[in-house]
């Protein structure tokens, strides 16, 4: 608007949409995760870390279970860090690693 | 029977008290026959706010363990007919606040009021948990700012998975934006979240908008519901909201910043 308008206008703050806009996110994501998450999740990662344990010494932090529901679809994904050293020792002796 | 209606928040210091006594105090003037109930036990303020503190000789864990009987432990309110105070213990722990205790005086409330108001603590450990299990409808108090948006959502996945309503497969709680501490002029600048900000995130409708106002501070300091302040934007904003509950059709008001004189025009922006 005016020459005074520019002088004396305060430059607006954007602080409020980056508040929304964070929100938006978390709460997203909180909702996700306590909406969608199946119960079956833990039982079903338990038991993964007892097949995997047969063949890898693992331990419950190596395993990662996550469930996304993106567009109705949904995707299970599943995340087993081996240990290096302990895979070696699987590599070297394969006849050991189907006990 | 009476409705029962949780005041929750989550966070702690945006209202819930305040709102819980105006809201208790607006039903009992329009009529309706209502308690309040303190739910914050070991941290009891509702009679300080209500200005009936020293009135207080049993409470809410007294009646609960049999201690006392409600008629010993109600404080009949002395400025608004209908209306009665149910403190909350001050030396007790939260764990005195059993599912059976709390429902049997309850369902005992129910045969004689309207209205019970549950002002919950804030959390979500018992008391809280307490306050809001038995709820019909729930007022979520919440300030234009992220910890206590956040921290409402989080509330109401547990009013729809926690609740008596949601465990029975009942219709579930009814939930009641109360948008506090709003200041209309730091929302119109883009410093504040605005009302829409907050219901586009949280998504529940909107029961009233109390504007920041300094009339908060001076009748808690008086032990008065501000809602008895007429004159006080948030005191009509209270009312406003009471009746908008009562199913009256009002426009919100407070939400926009005021008309600006020729010289703040001039120097202050559009």
């Amino acid at each position: 608007m005016g020459l005074l308008d520019s002088i004396f206008r305060t430059p607006p703050s954007k602080s409020a949409a980056l508040a929304k806009e964070r929100l938006q996110i978390i709460v997203t994501h909180e909702r996700g995760n306590r909406r969608n998450s199946p119960d079956y999740l833990p039982a079903l990662k338990k038991e993964l870390l007892e097949v995997v344990r047969k063949y890898v010494p693992i331990d419950q932090s190596q395993i990662k279970v996550h469930l996304d529901r993106e567009d109705g679809c949904e995707i299970l994904e599943l995340n087993i860090t081996l240990p290096e050293e302990e895979q070696r020792v699987v590599q070297q002796r394969p006849n050991d690693a189907g006990v | 029977m009476a409705t029962v209606i949780v005041v929750t928040s989550g966070k702690g210091g945006v209202g819930k008290t305040t709102t819980s006594a105006s809201f208790a105090t607006g039903l009992a003037q329009r009529g309706y026959r209502t308690v309040v109930i303190d739910f914050d036990v070991g941290l009891r303020n509702l009679d300080l706010i209500m200005g009936c503190e020293r009135r207080v000789v049993y409470d809410f864990v007294n009646v609960i363990n049999n201690e006392a009987n409600l008629n010993q432990a109600l404080i009949r309110d002395k400025r608004v007919e209908n209306l009665y105070i149910l403190p909350a213990s001050q030396t007790r722990d939260k764990e005195a606040l059993t599912k059976e205790g709390v429902e049997r005086v309850l369902n005992e409330l129910r045969v004689g009021f309207d209205y019970i108001v549950c002002d919950s603590p804030a959390g979500i450990e018992r008391g809280a948990l307490m306050a809001l299990y038995f709820a019909d409808q729930a007022l979520v108090v919440t300030n234009p700012e992220v910890s206590s948006v956040r921290d409402s959502d989080r509330i109401l996945g547990i009013l729809a998975s926690r609740s008596l309503r949601a465990e029975q497969g009942d219709e579930p709680v009814k939930e009641h934006l109360v948008l506090a501490r709003y200041a209309p002029e730091r929302a119109d600048r883009g410093d504040m979240l605005s009302v829409d900000d907050v219901l586009e995130i949280l998504g529940i409708p909107l029961l009233g908008v109390i504007p920041e106002s300094q009339s908060v501070l001076q009748s808690s300091n008086a032990g008065v519901p501000v809602i008895l302040e007429d004159s006080s934007e948030a005191g009509a904003a209270y009312g406003d909201l009471v009746d908008r509950f009562l199913g009256k059709n009002l426009p919100h008001r407070f939400t926009s910043s005021q008309k600006k004189g020729f010289l703040q025009r001039l120097f202050g922006g559009s």
